[in-house]
């Protein structure tokens, strides 16, 4: 071992973009890849696939059609980066959607109630879930699988044919559009044509945006990755690791319970088969946005692109005229791969002592 | 408790299930002092640390601490940072995702629920230099080395305010430009009144800083001793339990083998393995019997496992017989007639739920192949005879090999590598934990299958066996071969002045 080489150099001295980038955290190196990815996938599309992708409404309808994935997404990285997994996610999804078209359209429910019972579910799963695996130390993949077909089966149970839901305030709601002033498009006659979101996606922004704040600058949100990295460490740098995990697994039920309530907002029905899947998707977000399923490393910034990332692709995919499913999966999955092979090659460049 | 004693332990007894680990142990901890904690492997040392620090819980004993009045009692890692005690553990505790500054005030009793980044590095980097540890606060922890790892775990410590400092091996994974830099750091730290409690086996470094020096023997309390009253030489007599004086150098005829003009059986050079040692030579001749010896933990173990290809070797040259080979795995060895007794009989050995018979043919069997299974009439002659041979005490050979006695235990496994018919075999503890009869059983079959012609290599932790039974003895301090004993020089007091450098 040479003299020098086992101190770290101060590396401020060398500003060339490849030192700059090797200073960074894992965390701020893998967000600044998925940023790059996302943004050059957004030019090949706009190039190959025309000036539809162009449009400020392209991508708001991104936002739009995935407000529900990047809710639970979110909770899914949140989890991911204290080093678990909640694969109950798309079930409890799908539970909460058809308890609520349930019970607003045979009961008569009201909307607010309808939300509180979508908190609710949310919250019973990752109370429950966070309980076994946190106290109980029960490997987090057994506990959510369970979950997962728990709650697939409630769903059935609830009710087992699929329908639309025709009660009025909440058809309301669903419908309600917010026009962002200034921003669109202007017709063929030159009428200007504000672009719009909904309420779906100014909830997951908010999510968003909570979630980031918590992360970075909370104590809380750094024992997450604190545990993640080395729950053993943490817990001698004086975590209550069992407490960390159990609130990473509760805010990840709590929000399958708000993405629950966006996407039954953005079906408007509730049927068993609804978000099958989407756990899956929101795993591969998550690490398409650069968290780690070893834990530790992760960034929700870094999730809100990674979701929009896989839009994109299925996006392209399908206007290449190449819209059967498998197409979509197996892009989905070298795209994965590629990220993973960035990730293991990142993180283990530090290793080279 | 007196004046000037941060810290008293007495009286502490644990045990584990099978084990007395503690056994009425005391320690005591003086203001401004570094003191060592010496043993062997296996002494207690860190049941001792782990018992104060909170990891286990104590069964008996009392501990008292400078500024707490009586008794305290400590139940958890965080109970021990709060009165004081700070450990740094030979692992880094830390966490590599975070940066340096996160890691050094993460989880500590602070008010707020928010972190404050900006004064939180502020902090962290007047703490680094006033250290004068060399890592920037805001970089992650990961992209340092162990070394500056370790130093930053130390801040970490002694800005916990602390009164004791634990460093538990801190030094295993240090090179000597480091392991400078973190006595300076200690020594720093002594003259800033702060008490140390260093475990090592390393005995250089105990040399270099200690004011003290407590030795811990088979869970017993030993002694404390100035630096100046325990010499080397005789700190390793108290931590082997042997008296210089008493020791009879009992001495047998060997038929000693050693010339070195013939082709060695088996040779290495600059050999070195995953497992931390450091490059060796060796040489076997036809024949011979040698050993390793050294204190346990010395590395005698590794040695031989980088020879059989258990541990990843790094670098360097095998020749068998004088023809270079490679041994990449264990089956790569036993191709070329290398047989292993591991030491962890019950984990590296025996597979307990299989039959007596299983297990002595499974070697052989592994030799050729699966795809030649051997018949059941020849198994059943192959562990008769070896039942026979050896003396095996049990019930049939088809009883599970577990509700056998550990001594027939053994036996077993020697026969399992005696039925490869290996040139060269490794015996690594063949007699720790059997009865003493049994033991003379197999020192005597060693000899016996020597002067048949095998080669053998025997490592035992009881250096009267080593010396009945080797007629070359390597010795091994801290990873690294200190000496070569053969002939008259083969006796437990020119061992022990080897071991401890003198």
């Amino acid at each position: 071992m040479g003299k020098e080489k086992t101190i770290a150099k101060p590396l401020s001295q060398n500003k060339s973009l490849i030192k700059q980038f090797n200073m960074l955290t894992d965390t701020n190196k893998l967000l600044t890849i998925t940023i790059i990815v996302f943004v050059v996938m957004y030019i090949c599309a706009v190039i190959f696939e025309g000036k539809g992708f162009l449009s400020p409404q392209a991508l708001f309808n991104i936002l739009i059609n995935n407000a529900a994935l990047l809710i639970t997404a979110c909770g899914m990285s949140v989890v991911m980066i204290t080093g678990g997994i909640d694969i109950s996610v798309g079930g409890v999804v799908a539970l909460v959607s058809m308890s609520c078209a349930v019970y607003l359209d045979y009961h008569g429910g009201n909307v607010p109630v309808s939300i509180l019972i979508a908190l609710g579910i949310g919250l019973a799963f990752g109370v429950f879930q966070g309980f076994l695996v946190a106290y109980l130390d029960i490997q987090p993949f057994i506990v959510t699988l369970a979950g997962m077909f728990f709650a697939r089966g409630m769903t059935t149970i609830v009710n087992s044919e699929p329908f639309n839901v025709t009660n009025e305030s909440f058809v309301a709601l669903k419908d309600t559009r917010i026009e962002i002033p200034f921003i669109g498009t202007y017709n063929k006659r030159g009428i200007f044509i504000p672009a719009y979101i909904n309420i779906g996606v100014v909830v997951a922004l908010a999510v968003v945006v909570f979630f980031f704040i918590m992360l970075r600058w909370t104590k809380l949100g750094r024992h997450f990755y604190a545990v993640g990295g080395n729950p053993q460490s943490a817990m001698m740098l004086g975590i209550n690791v069992k407490r960390t995990r159990f609130i990473s697994h509760v805010i990840s039920g709590l929000l399958a319970g708000i993405g629950g309530y966006v996407y039954f907002m953005y079906v408007g029905s509730g049927s068993p088969s609804n978000a099958q899947g989407m756990e899956m998707n929101a795993i591969a977000s998550s690490i398409i946005g650069g968290t780690m399923l070893t834990g530790g490393v992760g960034n929700i910034i870094g999730t809100l692109f990674g979701v929009m990332t896989l839009s994109t692709i299925k996006d392209i995919v399908a206007s290449a005229g190449l819209s059967d499913p498998w197409w979509t999966g197996i892009t989905i999955a070298a795209m994965l791969c590629l990220f993973l092979v960035i990730q293991s090659v990142v993180i283990s460049n530090k290793d080279r002592k | 408790m007196q004046e000037g004693t941060v810290l008293e332990m007495r009286g502490i007894h644990k045990s584990f299930p099978g084990v007395h680990a503690l056994q009425g142990v005391q320690f005591t901890l003086r203001k401004g002092e570094i003191h060592a904690l010496m043993g062997e492997n296996g002494a207690g040392k860190s049941t001792l640390i782990k018992v104060l620090t909170g990891v286990y819980s104590k069964d008996e004993g009392t501990i008292m601490l400078e500024g707490h009045p009586g008794e305290v009692t400590i139940k958890s890692p965080q109970d021990a940072q709060n009165a004081g005690i700070s450990t740094v553990y030979q692992e880094i505790t830390l966490c590599p995702n975070l940066s340096v500054a996160e890691n050094m005030f993460i989880g500590r009793a602070t008010s707020g629920k928010f972190q404050n980044w900006k004064e939180m590095n502020k902090a962290a980097d007047k703490l680094l230099k006033n250290l004068d540890i060399p890592a920037q606060a805001t970089k992650q922890l990961g992209n340092y080395s162990i070394a500056v790892q370790q130093m930053v775990a130390i801040a970490r410590a002694v800005d916990l305010d602390c009164k004791v400092l634990i460093l538990d091996e801190p030094t295993s994974s240090l090179d000597e430009q480091e392991v400078e830099k973190l006595f300076k750091l200690m020594r720093d730290l002594k003259s800033r009144g702060v008490g140390i409690i260093f475990v090592t086996h390393f005995l250089d470094q105990v040399y270099a800083v200690s004011d003290r020096i407590t030795v811990l023997r088979d869970g017993k309390f030993i002694g404390e001793y100035t630096v100046a009253e325990l010499p080397r030489l005789k700190l390793v007599s108290t931590m082997l339990g042997k008296e210089m004086d008493d020791m009879a150098d009992i001495k047998e005829d060997k038929n000693a083998v050693s010339q070195k003009d013939e082709i060695p059986v088996l040779e290495a050079s600059n050999l070195q393995s995953t497992s931390g040692i450091k490059p060796f030579d060796f040489y076997i001749n036809k024949g011979e019997v040698n050993g390793f010896t050294g204190l346990l933990g010395s590395g005698r173990s590794e040695c031989v496992r980088a020879l059989f290809g258990a541990d990843k070797t790094l670098g360097g040259v095998i020749k068998i017989e004088g023809k270079r080979i490679k041994i990449a795995a264990p089956i790569d060895a036993m191709k070329r007639g290398i047989a292993y007794l591991p030491e962890d009989r019950k984990n590296d050995g025996i597979i307990g739920d299989l039959s007596v018979k299983d297990n002595i043919i499974i070697a052989l069997q592994v030799l050729e192949g699966f795809f030649k299974p051997l018949s059941e009439k020849e198994k059943n002659k192959f562990a008769e005879e070896y039942i026979k041979l050896l003396d095996i005490k049990t019930a049939s050979p088809e009883t599970p090999i577990k509700s056998l006695s550990g001594g027939n235990q053994q036996k077993c496994i020697l026969a399992r590598w005696l039925l490869t018919h290996p040139n060269y075999l490794i015996l690594d503890e063949p007699t720790r934990g059997i009865d003493v009869g049994t033991k003379v059983d197999i020192q005597k079959l060693v000899l016996k299958l020597a002067s048949e012609g095998m080669s053998i290599t025997f490592i035992s932790s009881e250096q009267d066996e080593m010396i009945r039974t080797c007629s070359r003895l390597i010795v091994m301090r801290d990873g690294r071969v200190v000496g070569e004993l053969t002939g008259d020089d083969i006796s437990q007091s020119k061992i022990m002045s080897t071991i401890a450098g003198e």
